[in-house]
């Protein structure tokens, strides 16, 4: 192999497209190219420094609402779809409910379809560098980073002290909505906990379910519609949301 | 999938948002690379999501994803043009000095770790925005927006060969770029 063609390969070394044939190969010339060798090394530290500066942009939340009002069915067929306005949406829910049976099992519908979209959004957060947007154990850092970016500030709430660790917040996405994501650890566990606006602010009582191995524990508040998930036991989980409910209300109190 | 129902079929639009919206970072990031500017990059990425939408009937599969950087590439492209036939602004001829700093996201109190990623992250920035085309295109799909080269190959409409011969030019350029910039402290 010439230096001509090692100059070319080794971009593909470092980004893994070479069958292990060619690899040997360019790793067997690099041994012996002192000066390929050195473009190895530096173009390898120039990648893991691209990668680790984070150049992505998020895209501003008017984009994301232009678009959204710009496909159709958003307006045509209101009912199935607006869940997060949904499952607790009040005086609309009221009115699906007096449609009768119907209205249950599509609300029913729906609420399994946003369990399932919140669980993959916490498998997707699990993928590297996809957890957390903002890292901080501080509250006061987390909650305004929200600021601007979201309809609603998600209440954050620092459970350290109660054996739930807050490690950051993040942006995601479900149901075709962004939503805020606050992030704790327990352990090695993560928890992930969804927060998304509701026109219902009565109270939903706490459930737990489990979908794809993943606890999933939803309740509503003061306007607010919560889903935490992780891989942590459902007692554990419960007694995550528990805590953060005291925490809430001791908030709202105090 | 049904080529019968119309455009405004929910279910259809419904399948779109779960396929195309997860992207929009993505093609926002793409758009503001391409662009170097916010206001074009999302009336680009706006315009992406209508075309994808109005041809989503025909496509095909699997990975959604060449396709949707495809078309928007061919929007930035468009976009390209027009700013080529008007005098007032011309994408290549925008002086370093002039490149606009990135808009960033942050607030700006942010624990020191991040200030320091984010002090280089402007910086490297800045770098790949004065990467001439294709080189900018080929160097953003695969480092920030983690293409495979197929796919980057699949986006550009060229063969795998080119991605990377125009890879290596691109990270040769952004290296030298770089050193010079690093220069007064070395």
């Amino acid at each position: 192999m010439t230096c001509d063609e090692a100059e070319i390969l080794l971009h593909a070394l470092i980004d893994g497209e070479l069958d292990a044939g060619h690899a040997r190969e360019v790793e067997a010339h690099v041994a012996a190219c002192p000066r390929c060798a050195d473009r190895l090394a530096a173009y390898r530290q120039m990648s893991a420094m691209v990668a680790s500066a984070d150049l992505k942009f998020i895209a501003p939340p008017q984009l994301r609402r232009r678009i959204e009002a710009s496909l159709p069915a958003q307006a045509a067929a209101p009912s199935r779809r607006s869940v997060l306005k949904g499952f607790a949406m009040g005086s609309a829910v009221s009115a699906l409910a007096a449609t009768g049976l119907v209205g249950i099992v599509i609300s029913k519908d729906d609420r399994q379809r946003i369990e399932s979209e919140v669980v993959s959004a916490h498998l997707r957060s699990l993928q590297a560098g996809h957890l957390i947007d903002v890292v901080s154990s501080d509250q006061h850092t987390v909650k305004p980073w929200f600021n601007g970016k979201l309809d609603v500030s998600p209440p954050v709430i620092d459970l350290t002290a109660q054996g739930f660790t807050l490690i950051g917040g993040r942006l995601d996405y479900v149901d075709a909505r962004a939503i805020g994501a606050v992030v704790y650890r327990r352990r090695q566990h993560v928890i992930n906990l969804f927060v998304a606006q509701t026109a219902n602010s009565e109270r939903l009582r706490a459930k737990t379910d489990t979908i794809q191995g993943f606890n999933i524990r939803r309740w509503g508040e003061r306007g607010l519609n919560f889903w935490a998930v992780s891989d942590i036991g459902a007692d554990e989980l419960n007694e995550f949301g528990e805590k953060f409910e005291t925490a809430m209300a001791a908030n709202k109190e105090g | 999938m049904p080529l019968t129902k119309s455009d405004n079929d929910p279910e259809r639009a419904r399948r779109f948002r779960e396929a195309a919206m997860p992207y929009l970072d993505d093609l926002y990031t793409l758009a503001r690379y391409l662009l170097r500017d916010p206001a074009d990059a999302e009336d680009a990425v706006q315009e992406c999501y209508l075309r994808a939408f109005k041809h989503f009937h025909t496509y095909r599969g699997p990975a959604i994803k060449p396709w949707l950087f495809a078309i928007l590439r061919n929007v930035c492209y468009a976009e390209f043009s027009r700013r080529a036939g008007s005098p007032t602004k011309t994408i290549d001829d925008v002086p370093e000095a002039a490149v606009q700093p990135p808009i960033w996201q942050e607030p700006p109190e942010t624990p020191e770790s991040t200030m320091l990623r984010e002090r280089d992250a402007s910086m490297i920035r800045r770098l790949v925005d004065a990467l001439a085309e294709p080189f900018r295109e080929t160097f953003v799909l695969r480092e920030i927006n983690n293409l495979s080269y197929r796919e980057i190959a699949e986006t550009a409409g060229v063969p795998v060969g080119t991605v990377m011969s125009r890879l290596a030019r691109a990270r040769a350029m952004l290296r030298a770029a770089w050193m010079a910039a690093e220069e007064p402290t070395q």
